[in-house]
């Protein structure tokens, strides 16, 4: 075994592999960016060096760099955990080369996986099942269609140089397939200039079914339990459960022998992945039904599924197959028990096209540990989740004995998983938890598309309740405030001092003013009956009391009783629902609020980087004219102009860093009065 | 249970639940004739509330539109964000002027209360220009007059937002001529700065003539620009007296005064913006509250609440003055837990004299019971006594038909002993506080500290009455006279004859006994629900303990 262990990664998984290593009684070396100089692995690791700038191709992807750090450091094994260089075959070529051990395959396997169409014909020839489609030359309609009967219906037909759903057609059956092979040519050939046509088997409601695979450099080769990957968005994984639900044990098992198969055919060293789409709605001639999609040889994101129902540790199985040990179990001994489910816990904003959010975390209450809840993270409170990176906060992970009491675990560790600060997307998990088809099992890779305004949520009445509570907590505090300052004043017993929002002959008044989760001012009157609050939103009179308990609102709606805890930072508060998290901003005054509000509009909504500007200085604009792009994690963002007036200051220029908050440019509104006597 | 420090300092109240002192009560709050009195008096405060909730809607919906449509806030809500959040706000008079002019001048076209501002119990006067322009009717300024007038014995900083247009001038010969007019306003300004009590105006709108003088006898002033504006003569006035033509923005805006003139010190973007300056002015009064007197909770930690609901007031009391009731039964419902310290129980039972707190405030009740008789009367005089001597602050409750009459009594000196307690009453210099719970009528009204004898707050019950004796006897006495006149002449008088003689004597003393006849006149401070008054009473003495209580000098005790 190593005495020293290199991790060229960072986050979630390089404080992962530490706490493996160290346990081991492996010595770690952590690397840092700028942005990362303070990140929880730097804290966890025995040494750390630093790499470069905040941009991945300044520092993390830096490969030569990282070997010489690694050779200063006297690391005899670099693990690159996921992503950054963990698949990068010339990097895995150059640890070779200079006699460091690269935790992972051979340079050859990852060059063989690589390509996609190379990696399917090493699977044919492997005999691992492949979607059955026909890539030939031969474009003649015979053939098309002759070849088109072999694979079966439904088919898609796709352009062979194309993209974007341009030349595709799904055909049902086969009197629709000389018109859709005419159609999708012509569309073909206007668009990419090239008519060349592929067909495939079309997967109407396909699971994303992986295998973990393991082989160590003696020539075994196992299998370790399959996960079920099908709750995703845009191809990003968002749930994965182990073991894949609904399996029978001989579908598992040749899932398995295949994904064995696949990592022999490339001569695998180390954990892999085969990743299958399991047609869930048709079973080929032979019985199959799952098909090679691709093959990731490093360790994934989602390997911690696995180690719940296997009880073993997948980093330090790594670490003996780096250092030449061979594999800790044979297949026969690998057992799977209970049931366990990953959720990613991201810094995004699903009500907002999952626009990644960025900035500092002001609140973090994680569920407790146990053996039945674990989480995987880098993020601490107060640390910021920068734009360069992942904006993954943490896993959690959690097991059980069986599938539904796991998934209770998961919804009511999500319930009490509190982060305030900036946007995540707690809420929305929980909503995949706990919609009945995911209970059921009963999901393929469309589940978030089919049911997204279902588990993105927040429905009116929702929020005029998250607005109650937060009216509540503001009156709560108010008095708790007010008896605090009463307790040390010279006149501690005083009416006047008990914010009782006392009127004469009128029912008792308090006035709450707060920007809500959607930024909204809120001016609030809420009345006091016989103990109670009486307030009415949209026309739904609601009745509330509460008592603060700590950080603890313990608070009563129309009868109904609940505690959550709430945050608060400066005048900004969050209330963590049962439902998800709600935040607001209490406002004390509202001086010139309009005006506030327009400057809000021209400051940076998030931290980004200045595209470019639409207008420039001295520019007459109008209201909603766009002024300016940001970008921000790939996304575009346009500044608008709040109001008519004229340009005059741009303080960023294209290219330079904006964070949250900053101001961008400056307008001088333009007075009605003054251009009508222009006129 | 009970440890530390406290103990020392309140030996013996709270070591057990119950103390000898706490009041017993024998209310059946099933029984029929509590229900129908709790009835008859929720129909009063129910009244009460819709008379009030339309004459908070204040000069009506066109005038409101209009008034907003210059991006001003509404008067009430002026005083809303002005008041610290949740304080409470203890409005006076809101039936100033009612049904007393021709035309409505809802609340007088002044709203004028008591509440905290950045943590100080301050008096905010704020004119309605959605009634009539804010301008000046008598019962305005006399609202205006009687607000300084609790400002200055309590010591409350004054906080005028001023919008008017100032005296009315059809009525000006019952605004300004007279001592107690519109010019009182600024002699008041004048003689509270002299005693330390800050003068703060805020100019949101009109401020002509002689309103000009509030900001300008102010200690500090706020005006908002485009629509705070000051001058001794209009625009019309100025070209008419000298041809100059000029705007009254010009002539007196807000850039003028802060700029120009200096009649104003801050200038405010908006409504909003004016009102924090005054908070941030109030805030560097530098003003400290200061207690002398031994505050003490009937509980740990807090005060306690009466042990008995005090919504229980209104089947206690009820509608009917010729209905008797206990008022221990409503002082059990009006004082911290209950505890009620009687002074000589057993000596002229009809006036019930005892110490108690409300609020954590020490306060000394005298509260009737019955008819006044020589040794209630004498009773009364000592506690008053009593109570200036320890510097404690005294709530009437007053349910008085009068002093006893008849021969025996005359012969006792009745005269004499009820007048020891006038003395005593009109002489005390600790805060007095009266509240009229059923009737207030003659002499009764004299010791009992009526408006007369300067309480530094007076509020009425809806059920209450008061004039100088009931109806029927007021018929009853005139109709005697008629038909001993009648019968001089040998004339007879018909019962019909006399019924119909006696009936409009009896309307018109129900009419004008009544709380919206003598709160539109300003005879009190306020018609109040029963079930706030333990709130107002604590309220007002809270603010009343700003001042320090002066020693009392009795004047001379007929003996």
């Amino acid at each position: 075994m190593f005495s020293k262990l290199l991790i060229a990664n960072r986050g979630e998984i390089a404080c992962r592999i530490i706490k493996t290593a160290q346990s081991m009684g492996v010595r770690t070396v952590a690397l840092y960016s700028d942005a990362d100089k303070d990140a929880r692995h730097v804290a966890m690791a025995d040494e750390s060096f630093y790499l470069g700038g905040s941009a991945p191709a300044d520092s993390y992807l830096k490969g030569d760099a990282i070997i010489e750090i690694a050779r200063k450091a006297g690391a005899q094994a670099i693990h690159p955990g996921y992503g950054f260089l963990s698949e990068n075959a010339d990097f895995a070529r150059k640890c070779e080369a200079a006699g460091i051990a690269f935790v992972g395959p051979g340079s050859d396997a990852i060059d063989a996986m690589g390509s996609k169409s190379a990696a399917k014909a090493i699977m044919a020839a492997a005999k691992v099942p492949l979607v059955p489609g026909y890539h030939g030359d031969d474009q003649s309609d015979a053939l098309l269609l002759s070849e088109a009967n072999k694979i079966g219906f439904p088919l898609l037909i796709k352009a062979a140089y194309g993209g974007g759903g341009k030349g595709m057609r799904i055909v049902e059956n086969a009197a629709e397939l000389q018109g859709a092979i005419d159609s999708a040519r012509r569309e073909a050939s206007s668009s990419f200039g090239n008519d060349k046509l592929l067909m495939e088997r079309y997967l109407r409601q396909p699971r994303h079914v992986e295998v973990q695979v393991f082989a160590d450099t003696l020539g075994n080769a196992i299998y370790l339990s399959d996960r079920d990957c099908s709750i995703q968005r845009r191809h990003q994984k968002v749930v994965e459960e182990a073991p894949a639900p609904g399996l029978s044990d001989a579908l598992r098992a040749r899932m398995g022998a295949a994904a064995v198969a696949a990592a022999k055919a490339i001569d695998y060293v180390g954990a892999g992945t085969v990743e299958f789409l399991l047609d869930t709605l048709a079973t080929d001639d032979d019985g199959s039904n799952f098909y090679f999609m691709e093959m990731n040889t490093r360790l994934q994101v989602e390997h911690p599924v696995t180690e719940m129902v296997t009880g073993q540790d997948l980093v330090k199985w790594q670490l003996l197959v780096a250092s030449g040990q061979p594999l800790p179990l044979s297949q026969d001994e690998v057992r799977i028990h209970g049931h366990s489910f990953e959720v990613r816990i991201y810094a995004e904003d699903p009500q907002n096209e999952f626009l990644p959010a960025s900035g500092k975390l002001n609140f973090l209450r994680e569920p407790e540990q146990s053996k039945f809840v674990r989480i995987d993270s880098g993020i601490r409170e107060n640390d910021v989740i920068s734009n360069f990176y992942d904006p993954m906060i943490a896993k959690l992970i959690v097991w059980d004995e069986s599938r539904p009491r796991a998934l209770q675990r998961l919804v009511h560790a999500l319930e009490s998983y509190q982060i305030s600060g900036l946007k995540h997307n707690i809420e929305f998990l929980a909503n995949i938890a706990e919609h009945p088809a995911f209970a059921a099992a009963d999901f393929s890779t469309d589940f978030i598309e089919r049911y997204g305004d279902a588990l993105i949520g927040s429905a009116s009445s929702e929020a005029d309740m998250a607005l109650a509570l937060a009216a509540l907590y503001q009156l709560c505090a108010r008095k708790a405030e007010a008896q605090a300052a009463a307790v040390n004043s010279a006149d501690p017993y005083s009416p006047w001092g008990l914010a009782s929002g006392f009127r004469l002959n009128s029912a008792n008044v308090h006035h709450v003013s707060l920007l809500d989760n959607d930024h909204q001012l809120q001016q609030l009157a809420v009345t006091e009956v016989a103990g109670y609050y009486q307030l009415t939103l949209h026309d739904r009179e609601l009745l509330l009391a509460g008592e603060l308990r700590q950080d603890m609102l313990l608070a009563e709606i129309n009868g109904h009783k609940s505690k959550l805890p709430v945050s608060q930072v400066g005048d900004d508060f969050t209330l963590f629902l049962t439902s998800g998290s709600y935040h607001y901003r209490a406002i004390q005054t509202e001086i010139v609020e309009e005006q506030a509000s327009h400057e809000d509009k021209l400051k940076a909504p998030m931290n980004g980087t200045v595209v470019t500007h639409l207008v420039q200085v001295g520019d007459r604009v109008s209201a909603g004219q766009g002024l300016l792009v940001m970008e921000a994690m790939k996304m575009e963002y346009t500044i608008e102009a709040p109001f008519d007036g004229v340009v005059t200051a741009f303080y960023y220029q294209s290219g330079e860093l904006v964070g949250d908050g900053a101001k961008l440019l400056e307008i001088e509104a333009l007075v009605p009065d003054a251009e009508d006597k222009g006129n | 249970m009970y440890r530390g420090r406290s103990t020392a300092l309140y030996p013996s109240c709270f070591e057990k639940d119950k103390t000898v002192t706490q009041l017993g009560s024998r209310i059946n709050a099933r029984s029929d004739e509590f229900k129908a009195k709790y009835d008859g008096m929720a129909s009063l405060v129910q009244d009460l509330k819709l008379k009030l909730a339309k004459i908070e809607q204040g000069g009506g919906p066109v005038a409101l539109e209009r008034h907003l449509s210059r991006g001003k806030l509404l008067p009430r809500q002026r005083v809303e964000k002005l008041l610290d959040p949740g304080s409470p706000f203890l409005e006076l008079s809101q039936f100033a002027a009612f049904e007393v002019y021709d035309e409505e001048v809802p609340a007088a076209g002044i709203i004028a209360g008591i509440g905290r501002v950045s943590g100080v119990e301050c008096m905010i006067i704020a004119n309605d220009a959605t009634v009539k322009g804010g301008t000046y009717y008598p019962l305005t300024v006399k609202k205006h007059l009687r607000a300084q007038d609790i400002a200055s014995r309590c010591h409350l900083p004054c906080i005028y937002l001023v919008d008017s247009g100032g005296a009315n001038l059809p009525r000006q010969d019952e605004v300004f001529p007279d001592r107690d007019h519109f010019g009182r306003i600024f002699y008041n300004q004048a003689q509270m700065s002299a005693k330390g009590i800050p003068q703060i105006a805020v100019v949101m709108g009109l401020c002509t003539a002689g309103g000009a003088y509030v900001p300008a006898m102010a200690d500090e002033s706020i005006i908002v620009k485009e629509q705070g504006t000051i001058f001794l003569a209009g625009p019309p006035l100025v070209k008419a007296a000298t041809g100059e033509e000029v705007s009254a923005e010009e002539l007196g805006g807000a850039e003028v005064h802060t700029k120009i003139s200096g009649v104003a010190d801050h200038l405010a973007q908006n409504d909003d913006h004016a009102l924090e300056l005054a908070r941030r002015a109030v805030s560097r009064l530098n003003h400290q509250k200061e207690i002398r007197s031994l505050l003490s909770p009937s509980h740990p930690g807090q005060v306690k609440a009466p042990k008995y609901d005090i919504n229980e007031l209104y089947g206690i009391v009820g509608t009917d003055l010729k209905k008797p009731f206990d008022v221990k039964e409503v002082i059990a419902r009006l004082v911290d837990d209950s505890d009620f310290d009687e002074f000589k129980a057993n000596y002229g039972a009809t006036l019930v004299c005892g110490f108690a707190r409300v609020h954590g405030y020490p306060v000394g009740i005298v509260a009737n019971n019955g008819i006044l008789f020589s040794e209630s009367a004498q009773k009364g005089a000592h506690f008053i006594e009593l109570c200036c001597q320890r510097k404690i602050p005294l709530l009437f409750l007053q349910n008085i038909t009068g002093f006893m009459v008849g021969k025996k009594y005359e012969h006792e000196g009745i005269a004499k002993h009820g007048a020891k307690m006038v003395t005593a009453v009109s002489c005390a210099t600790v805060p007095k506080f009266t509240v009229i719970i059923g009737g207030s009528y003659g002499a009764g009204n004299y010791g009992m500290c009526g408006r007369a004898f300067e309480p530094t707050m007076m509020w009425m019950w809806p059920n209450a009455r008061i004039s100088v004796m009931g109806g029927e006897q007021a018929a009853g006495v005139l109709a005697t006279v008629r038909r001993d006149g009648l019968a001089r002449k040998g004339l007879d008088w018909p019962v019909e004859e006399e019924q119909a003689f006696k009936a409009p004597i009896v309307a018109q003393y129900d009419k004008e006994g009544h709380p919206y006849h003598a709160s539109a006149r300003l005879w009190d401070d306020g018609i109040i629900d029963p079930a706030q008054t333990r709130d107002v009473v604590g309220l007002a003495l809270s603010a009343a303990l700003n001042a320090p209580i002066e020693d009392t000098r009795f004047g001379v005790f007929r003996m």
